[in-house]
């Protein structure tokens, strides 16, 4: 508590900008993907499963089959956003250099928007057999 | 970032080793943190040796009978001795709790009691800690009745049932182990409000003569206010009256979330 906030009353300080109102949203998504998780587990090791020692042909015919791509477009997503917002609450716990914190949320969500995309893509391109 | 190790300033070195009383049968080893801020010395750790034949049974006991028989500059709080003010929280032992209601035998047996003040706090002198921050925080939560409706002629009226929701909640006595156990709240004690005012903060959103449950819950919804609650559960373990902060806070989200979906 040094600089120019320093004279402050210890109240203002907590109060500091106030609450922003939000939170709740990330709360509510981590657990919601978390569970969708725990019930797509088993079904995307099964494919991962059948998919081991097979071809580009042998994985384009096994995604080519709707309910499979399904499962695995359903697990990126849940598990990318997941990942997004586990990372967020490290980084704000353990980052408090505020510029330093906000290239790291910003990195963070280039890094889960990218692996989510490419993995959607891959799957789509095998599923559809372009 | 995040401080794993102590500033410069804070590093414990030496300390003195007072003399065994004399004539003492048996005594029990005391190791406890001291920090001058007049003497410009880092913070060291005097040995004591505490006569338990001249002393009751708590660690409390001990550290007067210090005060009165060996080192009069010893600093500590204390005020109720029976664990009803909350004064003499301190970290004995790694744990934090209150000197007064820690026996000296539930202490390692045999081995010396290490006492240092709570956790992660700026230090006063030797185990006083400097709770302003902390204080400033139960006060943001407003602790008070707030209502709107003209106040009744005698008292507002609470059903039995109503009254029970707040067991586990009113009993806080506000020593600060909990919140100075918690992990989250040493990251970030300036933003997270920690498990006391959170615990303290439930009571009053769960007190169904209060009117103003919207306004706390707006006040509380926050990433870091209420949301760096991690669930570590050393608050938990941490309080000397037994209480569990940790659920009260997942009461809050529970609440929170209940109002948006």
């Amino acid at each position: 508590m040094s600089g120019p906030s320093s004279m402050r009353t210890p109240l203002a300080r907590v109060r500091n900008l106030g609450a922003s109102h939000s939170g709740t949203g990330d709360f509510w998504r981590q657990r919601l993907t978390a569970v969708s998780m725990v019930l797509l587990i088993v079904p995307v090791i099964t494919v991962v499963i059948m998919l081991i020692g097979r071809n580009q042909a042998g994985a384009a015919q096994i995604l080519g089959s709707l309910p499979i791509a399904v499962i695995l477009l359903l697990f990126i997503i849940a598990s990318t956003w997941h990942m997004k917002i586990g990372m967020q609450v490290v980084i704000e716990d353990y980052v408090h250099n505020e510029k330093l914190k906000l290239a790291s949320v910003m990195a963070n969500n280039f890094f889960c928007f990218a692996v989510a995309l490419t993995s959607i893509y891959a799957i789509l391109k095998l599923s559809s057999g372009v | 970032m995040v401080e794993f190790a102590l500033p410069k300033n804070s590093k414990i070195s030496g300390g003195k080793t007072w003399p065994k009383p004399s004539g003492a049968t048996e005594t029990r080893e005391f190791r406890v943190y001291r920090w001058n801020p007049d003497d410009g010395k880092n913070p060291s750790v005097d040995t004591y040796y505490v006569d338990t034949h001249d002393c009751g049974p708590m660690v409390l006991d001990g550290l007067i009978w210090i005060k009165n028989n060996i080192d009069p500059t010893l600093t500590f709080r204390r005020s109720c001795r029976e664990g009803v003010c909350g004064s003499c929280a301190m970290n004995i032992d790694g744990q934090n709790t209150l000197a007064c209601t820690k026996s000296m035998h539930d202490v390692a047996a045999g081995g010396a009691v290490k006492i240092n003040p709570l956790p992660h706090q700026p230090v006063v002198k030797d185990l006083v800690p400097d709770l302003t921050n902390f204080y400033a925080q139960y006060a943001s939560i407003e602790p008070w009745l707030k209502t709107s409706t003209p106040t009744p002629q005698k008292e507002w009226r609470q059903s039995h049932e109503d009254r029970e929701k707040l067991d586990g909640l009113y009993e806080c006595i506000l020593c600060a182990c909990c919140s100075t156990s918690c992990p989250s709240y040493w990251w970030n004690s300036e933003r997270f409000l920690g498990p006391a005012a959170l615990l303290q903060a439930t009571r009053w959103v769960t007190d169904s003569r209060d009117e103003a449950t919207g306004e706390r819950l707006d006040n509380l919804e926050d990433p870091f206010r209420l949301y760096r609650c991690h669930t570590i559960m050393n608050c938990a373990k941490a309080c000397p009256k037994g209480l569990n902060p940790s659920e009260a806070i997942a009461e809050l989200k529970l609440k929170l979330v209940e109002r948006q979906i």
